[in-house]
């Protein structure tokens, strides 16, 4: 009679890394859907892109730079970075423009850093930003969503409904043909829920991020915190912005909720494990600390999106905000 | 990966709940380990040769804490080593002092002091694997004001029933236990907390402290490590107990079941703690059963009883999955702290340890309110200073930290090699 030997405990839970990565992966494809039958073989080029040579820059690495015993493409994490890089590029990129996001994502944000677990900063929205200063004028053309032709790459671009009503003031859209013309292409509610709109590959359907949602919370992937901390501060913030303004359509926090990247990133970029706190306290810190940046950044300055922006700037504070936010041990303070 | 705050609900298995106790008989030979209490070893007083009977002090307790120990079988002492005292099997004859029938008596003794000797001189200890000598823990200053006792019959560790069956079965003594108890602290109250899914336990509990004011049961949520001392009066009470002072401080006197039961057959009955229920069960018993065990029963013994297929046991548990030992010599004896014997056909999965992916599981889960992330990464860096401020010191060794981490770091292990450093 042979007997084992370990340490207590003595039983581990199923859960490892590659089974919460497999778990974004799987939130995220509802989102992918939709993007698919909005921008067709684009979106499909794009995502595939960016998934393969993020795996292939994780693969490098690990067996090349850091000469790895283990394949760190195993854990899935590179396919989640490759997919959400994805879900922020508009589907008529350039794919060899997605391969360079993926290279800055894969190779400079993460594992320059130490790789998994080590990055400060989120490794998607890094490679995104990256290709948003390099490429400003492919990283804003944004296909219109064309559900019936699904191989049509040459799909008429359109604003983002930000962009419409960012410009929507005579005096900025004097640049644009027509005014009215341009009002009237914002989409409306139902579409936005929906997905039928201009935007990013992921962020087009508030609906389907919200699924990807609610099965991340079903698997208890994340806590409910960092989105709903992080979508209610832009939505007080704005309210509060378009009651003292008056600018009730330029500032409609509805509108700044649903368009642009803000569900996408509060879901999916912001609960990032590795580029957030991690306590409770810090999460919510670190969420309202996204909302106020996003809606600054949206309202000051000369873009129309701020979510990539905000949530990096958080990423850098993630450190000092573990740090005020240890939580009290038990009995502590109590004699 | 999160999980709900301080605390976990892991698979229970308690496959042997509604098994009745069962006697596990006498083996050929028991290991007496001396030192089955917190604080010193007793002294042993018998020697090579000499002839015991069951109940017969065979150590005694040293100065200080500690606890005296019996013979839990009949025959003849075999050999005595620093740590342990064999006895052979040839009877199974009892100390004429001890009343062996199953009648419940209820007369109290109205003397503190006697009932606090007769705990002491019986050597019961806290049987939820602690070892605290209970006389000693029971003995509160007169300066401090106790205001509850309560009883522990969470059973929080997966398979085990032991202490579950107790109550079912023994429900009346243990209640007139904690009376015995009660008289000793001057106090009326006690609550026997119960795991909210052990319904039987619950109503057979309820339905006895009916006839008794004060006492009363109390279900709680049935997460790990909900039988945890400090844990459990704050689910009781809300009040938290840090490490540096005692439950009594705050005013309650935590006890297991088990315990309380050992006090009154001690006070009552004058038997002393040589034998206890103990749960054998895991994937390798064909029928997982809850035994009545000689203290020093080697684990061979109760193995070929269970009925378990040695040729494919791979994995001997003494004393829970969380936070029990794993056994390699089939000698090994079942002591007064073992609730449980758990045989499985694996072992424990050999899982390589990844990168800290930072998901705060083990600090979300963890009962003390640690960062097992931050004291395993602080060791590994060596960086001592920081490792105080961590205070690994606090950890209770639940073991939820190891279990829950996806990365698979085993973080129990840094916190008690950081704890070592220190």
């Amino acid at each position: 009679m042979m007997l084992s030997k370990s340490t207590a405990p003595h039983i581990l839970s199923k859960a490892t890394t590659k089974s919460i990565m497999l778990d974004v992966i799987i939130a995220l494809i509802p989102s992918l859907l939709v993007s698919i039958l909005m921008f067709g073989i684009g979106a499909v080029l794009v995502v595939a892109t960016s998934v393969a040579s993020c795996v292939l820059f994780e693969y490098l690495c690990s067996k090349y730079w850091l000469k790895a015993k283990k394949n760190t493409t195993k854990d899935l994490s590179a396919v989640v970075t490759g997919l959400l890089l994805a879900f922020c590029l508009p589907s008529n990129l350039p794919v060899w423009m997605a391969v360079v996001g993926a290279f800055f994502a894969i190779v400079v944000a993460k594992v320059s850093f130490g790789g998994l677990g080590m990055n400060i900063f989120n490794p998607a929205l890094a490679g995104r930003t990256f290709l948003f200063l390099s490429f400003p004028v492919q990283m804003t053309s944004w296909p219109k969503p064309n559900i019936k032709d699904f191989f049509n790459v040459d799909t008429q671009t359109g604003a983002t409904a930000l962009e419409i009503i960012k410009y929507s003031d005579a005096s900025t859209s004097a640049t644009r043909l027509d005014n009215s013309d341009f009002l009237s292409s914002l989409p409306n509610y139902f579409d936005m829920i929906a997905g039928r709109m201009s935007g990013s590959i992921g962020e087009i359907s508030a609906a389907a991020i919200l699924i990807g949602f609610v099965y991340l919370l079903y698997k208890r992937v994340v806590t409910w915190h960092v989105p709903v901390f992080y979508v209610a501060a832009v939505f007080v913030a704005m309210y509060a912005v378009s009651y003292y303004s008056g600018e009730e359509f330029k500032y409609n926090s509805f509108m700044h909720i649903l368009s642009g990247g803000l569900l996408l990133g509060a879901v999916f970029m912001a609960t990032d494990y590795s580029t957030s706190p991690m306590s409770l306290k810090g999460k919510i810190i670190f969420a309202v600390g996204c909302g106020l940046l996003t809606v600054f950044i949206r309202l000051f300055s000369v873009y129309m999106e701020g979510v990539a922006f905000a949530i990096l700037t958080m990423n850098a504070f993630v450190p000092l905000i573990d740090k005020i936010s240890v939580p009290r041990i038990f009995g502590a303070g109590k004699g | 990966m999160y999980y709900s705050i301080n605390g976990i609900k892991l698979p229970k298995n308690k496959l042997s709940k509604y098994e009745k106790t069962v006697d596990a008989g006498l083996p050929d030979i028991v290991h007496m380990e001396l030192k089955q209490n917190a604080g010193t070893a007793p002294v042993p007083i018998v020697k090579k040769g000499s002839g015991v009977k069951i109940g017969t002090l065979i150590a005694e307790a040293a100065a200080g804490v500690s606890a005296n120990l019996h013979s839990s079988v009949a025959g003849k002492v075999t050999d005595i080593t620093d740590t342990c005292i064999s006895i052979k099997v040839s009877a199974d004859e009892y100390d004429k002092s001890i009343n062996d029938t199953d009648e419940i008596l209820t007369d109290i003794p109205d003397d503190k002091e006697f009932i606090l000797s007769k705990i002491r001189e019986m050597g019961i200890v806290g049987m939820g694997g602690a070892g605290f000598p209970t006389d000693v823990k029971i003995a509160v200053p007169e300066d401090k004001k106790i205001e509850c006792l309560i009883l522990n019959g969470m059973e929080c560790e997966p398979y085990f029933t032991a202490d579950n069956r107790l109550m079912v079965e023994k429900a009346e003594e243990i209640v007139i236990g904690a009376r015995i108890i009660n008289k000793v602290l001057g106090i009326q109250n006690a609550v026997i907390a119960i795991d909210e899914n052990d319904i039987e336990a619950i109503e057979v509990m309820t339905a006895v402290t009916k006839r008794y004011v004060g006492v009363n049961v109390e279900a709680l949520a049935g997460k790990y490590p909900q039988g945890a001392e400090r844990q459990l009066i704050k689910a009781i009470s809300d009040d938290e107990i840090s490490r540096t002072s005692l439950p009594s401080d705050a005013g309650f006197v935590v006890q297991n079941v088990a315990t309380v039961y050992a006090v009154y057959e001690a006070v009552m009955k004058n038997k002393p703690l040589y034998q206890r229920i103990v749960t054998v069960s895991g994937d390798a018993v064909l029928k997982p059963q809850n035994f009545l065990v000689r203290i020093g029963t080697p684990v061979s013994y109760l193995i070929k009883k269970a009925g378990a297929n040695t040729k494919k046991l791979k994995t001997v548990i003494l004393g829970g999955q969380m936070t029990g030992r794993t056994v390699q010599n089939p000698d090994t004896p079942v002591t007064k702290l073992d609730g449980g014997l758990l045989l499985f056909d694996s072992a424990k999965p050999e899982e390589e340890e990844n990168a800290c992916i930072r998901c705060n599981s083990c600090a979300q889960s963890c009962p003390v309110n640690l960062q097992p992330f931050a004291i395993a990464n602080t060791y590994k860096i060596g960086d001592t200073p920081k490792i105080y401020k961590l205070r690994p010191e606090d950890c209770i060794s639940c073991g939820i930290c190891s279990y829950v981490c996806p990365a698979k770091i085993p973080l129990l292990d840094y916190i008690k090699k950081a704890r070592e450093e220190m």
